[in-house]
Formats: structure tokens, sequence, C-alpha cells
């Protein structure tokens, strides 16, 4: 199997109040193609950077990133990106949102009237596999979060990348619309065969939707542990209540919170009761 | 409108159960009178209006009032009254036409210069950092001079002509535009710019196809507040160095002890500068609907 991605020792640093401040340290991980990987660990450990190098976003200071087994230099339609929020233009309504990308010149035409036709077709159907075939003519500021997150999503699907990057897109949801959107992605992910790479905080969220679940440790950035989600490829809700999905649920808490070296001593608590 | 329409609901859910249907009307009274002094309260349209109507005719009241009680002498302070004649007189057989057109064609040319040079410019420096480095620390600095003390330096590089006071306005509205733009620029989410990044999008393409409409609202409102400095630097320019326009004849009302005169003029000052701001906010408002919370 060929792999999607590859990323060979990547380091990268930022300028921080004390000096150069290392952020990810020799981070090597490949992703299959047609995988779906999460990626965990403490906040401020490097998820983000990790991600956004593999975007193109951010130069990564040593190291290299290999998609489709050529090296990356900056952005491109081969990677799409989902971000927490505020991604969507204001300005224009939801299709419009959606159709976004032929306005760019990396979207030649061969045969205008033809591909344009196929475009809005695609654009419409991918609106109504997120739901939102009543909202088309509508603008963000009058949907609801999730509303807005399936948009983010059906843009990022519409010139058909080869890879999703999402940062943490359902953070801002409440739990019940997380889920459904949880769902939505597993759907869509199926019926486009597209490799994903998906950081969350939220470990159920990472198990529910990897196959793969990447763990990274903080100060500096590493990859801790790789764990392999032993549910089948389908999901579907029973299985956020199977015990080896709950074992390995916890086994993943417990880990990210040794790598911070955060044991929560709650006998403390009493003390501070005691002490007012 | 979205104030009526919230207003509504906050009626109808208020349990206001008092005995016979009068107390009820003036529990209600009661109430919606609080609510309109509520922290951040809401009116009505009409109240509204109500509102504005009263702080407008106060001061006319207060004024006419000071006036009839001869508090203080006619020639300092006439009644609104002369002042309505006089301005009738002007408008007759004083030449206001004129006086008009010449102010409102000064602020059109000033404000345009310094709007089309400004624009491209503040979208550059709040785009790209090299840019903001080279124009905004430098224009910080000319910011701070006062537009007025160039009057003197404007009328020996332009003459007395129409130049110098277009010059003037630009001065006093240019470099604080840029710095504004800039800032609206900056503004710009940087998500909607990797977005599209992120989709192919060339510097080129997402300057014009994402930060500038992204952040043409925020323009536009600083359009509004500079030309509102505008009138106030063609004013200042008219009044210092012209023979012609709405300022010359507040000055020359002044010379002639007009007193009537520079009340007229002072309010058909301010009434342009609201017209223009409401026509503004009109434009803002058909232009960027997205904006409205239906
Ligand atoms: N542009 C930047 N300039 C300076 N420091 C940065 C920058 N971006 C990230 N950092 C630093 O790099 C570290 C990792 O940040 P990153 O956003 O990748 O973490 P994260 O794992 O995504 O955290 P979170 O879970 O809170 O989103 C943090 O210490 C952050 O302060
Ligand atoms: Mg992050």
């Amino acid at each position: 199997m060929t792999n999607a991605i590859e990323i060979k020792g990547v380091f990268k640093s930022f300028d921080g109040k004390r000096g150069r401040n290392l952020v990810l340290d020799d981070v090597s991980l490949s992703i299959a193609a047609g995988t779906f990987v999460t990626i965990v660990g403490a906040s401020g450990c490097g998820k983000s950077t990790l991600l956004r190098i593999v975007a193109g976003l951010e130069s990564a200071d040593g190291g290299i990133v290999l998609v489709g087994g050529k090296e990356i230099a900056g952005p491109g339609v081969d990677r799409a990106m989902v971000f927490q929020d505020y991604s969507l233009f204001p300005w224009l309504t939801v299709a419009q949102n959606v159709l976004f990308s032929r306005r760019l010149s990396a979207n030649k035409y061969d045969n205008l009237a033809l591909e344009r036709d196929a475009e809005e077709k695609r654009a419409a159907s991918l609106i109504s596999l997120v739901g939102l075939s009543a909202s088309q003519d509508l603008y963000p500021s009058q949907l609801s979060g999730g509303m807005r997150q399936r948009i983010a999503i059906a843009r990022a699907l519409m010139s058909k990348p080869s890879i999703i990057l999402m940062d943490e897109p359902f953070g801002a949801l409440d739990a019940q619309t997380r889920e459904v959107m949880q769902d939505l992605v597993l759907d869509v992910v199926e019926q486009e065969g597209t490799t994903i790479m998906f950081v969350t905080h939220d470990v159920e969220e990472a198990l529910y939707l990897g196959t793969q679940v990447v763990l990274m440790s903080p100060h500096p950035g590493r990859i801790d542990t790789i764990y392999d989600v032993p549910l089948p490829k389908k999901r579907d809700e029973q299985m956020r209540i199977d015990p080896q999905f709950l074992q390995l649920k916890r086994t993943v808490m417990e880990r990210i919170r040794d790598t911070v070296g955060l044991s929560l001593d709650r006998s403390a608590v009493g003390s501070i009761e005691a002490g007012a | 409108m979205s104030v009526s329409t919230t207003r509504a609901i906050w009626m109808d859910a208020s349990p206001l159960k008092l005995d016979g249907p009068q107390a009820t009307k003036a529990a209600r009274e009661q109430s919606r009178a609080k609510r309109q002094w509520r922290l951040r309260g809401t009116l009505t349209s009409r109240q509204y209006a109500l509102y504005a109507f009263l702080g407008v005719a106060t001061p006319i009241l207060l004024w006419a009032f000071v006036n009839e009680a001869g508090i203080v002498p006619k020639m300092f302070m006439p009644g609104p009254l002369d002042v309505l004649k006089r301005f009738w007189s002007w408008i007759a057989n004083e030449g206001f036409a004129g006086d008009l057109t010449i102010s409102v064609q000064r602020v059109s040319l000033g404000f345009l210069a310094s709007l089309i040079i400004a624009l491209p410019l503040g979208l550059v420096a709040g785009t790209f950092k090299p840019a903001e480095a080279f124009l905004e620390p430098a224009m910080d600095f000319i910011r701070y001079m006062p537009a007025v003390a160039f009057v003197p330096l404007m009328m020996l590089w332009c003459g007395v002509g129409e130049n110098s006071k277009i010059a003037i306005i630009f001065v006093g509205t240019f470099f604080q535009m840029v710095l504004m733009f800039a800032d609206d620029v900056r503004k710009v989410p940087m998500q909607q710019i990797e977005a599209a990044q992120t989709m192919g999008g060339t510097r080129r393409e997402i300057l014009y196809k994402v930060i500038f409409p992204s952040a043409a609202p925020a323009l536009l409102t600083t359009c509004r507040i500079t030309l509102g400095w505008a009138w106030t630097y063609l004013v200042v320019a008219e009044i210092v160095a012209a023979n012609s326009g709405l300022g010359y004849s507040v000055l020359k009302a002044q010379r002639f002890l007009q007193t009537d005169k520079i009340f007229a003029g002072l309010i058909v000052i301010g009434f342009l500068g609201l017209i223009q701001d409401q026509l503004l906010r009109a434009l803002h408002h058909a232009l960027f609907p997205y904006l409205r919370r239906q």
C-alpha cells in the first residue's frame, strides 16, 4: 500500500520568550492512503503545528514531508483543510462558499461549459450529502455552528483532494451536534475515499473516528504511541460503549496524563476546604 | 426590524396578571417604560424617533427661550426664526446654491484623491509586513502634524485656487485613511486567507477575492468616518484661504456681524454631514446584506 503522507524527521521551533522554543522534535509518521488518522496529545504539544506543516501553511526547520511521494512546497489543492471556525467566507452564500475554489486559477478548465456544469452538480450533491440543500442560498451568519462546519467540510471536499486535514473541526460544537458530525465525516470519507489527518482534544472522538490514533507528547513535541483501533471499519454509536473501546479510551487518557507528568493529588482538594 | 420583533416576543411572554383590564394595561405601560431604561434595553423604531425628536427639539426650544427672554443681545444670538429667514434670503439672493456646489465639489475631489491613493496602500500595508514597516511608522509620524498647520505651505505650493483646498482636505484625511484601511485589512481572519491558500489561491487572487471582499464593510465604515473629517478640513480651508464656499460665507458673515448667517451656515454644514452619513449607512446596508441578522 502506498503512503499518502510521509513525514520524515521534522523539526520546528518558534521564537519564544526565552530564546527558541522547540515544538516538534524529529517527528516521523507515515499515513497510508485511505486511512483515517487522529492525533491527540496534551495542549501545546504541537498537533496543530504538525498539521499546518503538512498543509504547507507552516514550513519545517528540518526534515521533509512527502505527499503522494513528492516533497511538498507550500499549500496545494491535493490537501484541503478544515479549521475550527471562522474560515467560511461570510459574504458568500452556502453554495458560493462550496464553489469558491472555481474562482481560483488553480482550477483550470479545459472544457469550460462542460466542467462548470459538472462542478455545479458536484457542489449540489456535496451540499445535499451534508444535509444543507434547503439552506444553500443562506449566508454563513444565518447558520448554526454545526451547519457552518458541515459547509466547511463540503467546501474542502469540492476539489476532490486526496487528503483532508482537520484541526479540531468540532471543537466549538455541543456534544450532540458533535456526534452527528462525526458520523457524517465517517460517511463522507467512506464515499470519497479520502485520507484524513484529524487533530482533536477529545479522546473518544479520536477513537471513534480513527483507524489509528497517534498520541503526541509535549515539550518538545514527539510521537509517543500509535494505537490501532480494534473496531470494524464501519463504526456505529453502539461502539462507544463497547468494553474494548472504553478500555482503550482509558489507556489513551492515562497515557496523555503521564506525558504531561500530571497526576492529580485528590487529597489536596480536601485540604483546600480545611484551610478555608 | 429585529428590534421590534424582540420586543414583541418579550411582551407576549410577560405574564402580568392583575385584576381587571385597566390594571393590566397600567401595569403593562409601567413595565414597558422600565424595559426602555433597562441596561442595554430596546426601543421600537417609533419610540426611537420620539426620543430623537425630543433631542433635537430641546436645544431649539432652549435657544428660542433664551432669545425671547433677551438674556443675550440679538446681535450675538439671533432667534431660530431670524436664522430661518436669513437662510431663505441666502438661498433666494445671496448665492447659496453656488456656495453649496463649490464646497461639495471640493470635499468630493479632496476625499476621492485621498481614497484612490490610500486604498491600495492600505490594502498592501495590511497584508504584507515589509509594506507595513515601510509605510506605517512614517504615516503615524505625519498624521500627528496638524493638517491646519499645512495651510500656509499648501497655499505656497498650490496657490490660492481650488488646488490648495483640495490639498488641505487630502492632507487632513490621507494619512489616517491609510492607517485605518491597513487596520481593517489586518482584521480579516487568518483562517479565511489560509482556507483560500489550501484551495490553491495565489497571493494576488487571495488579495482580490478574499482579503478585499472580507474587509469591504470595514473599509466602507472607514470611508464614512473620514468623509466626516473631510468636511471639517473643508471648512478650515475655506475659512483660511477662500473666496467662495460655505466656510467662506460663514467667515464673511462674521465680518459683517451677520450672526444669523453664521448660525445658518453652521446648521447647513451639520445637516450636510448628517445626510451624507445616512446615505453611506444606507449604502452599507444595501451592499452587505449578509451582515443583517434575520
Ligand atoms: N506562530 C507561532 N509563534 C510562536 N509560537 C507558536 C506558534 N504556533 C505555535 N506556537 C507554539 O508552539 C507550541 C505548540 O503549538 P500548537 O498550536 O501546535 O499546539 P497544539 O498541540 O495544537 O495545542 P492545542 O491542543 O492547545 O491546540 C505551543 O507552545 C505554541 O505556543
Ligand atoms: Mg491546536
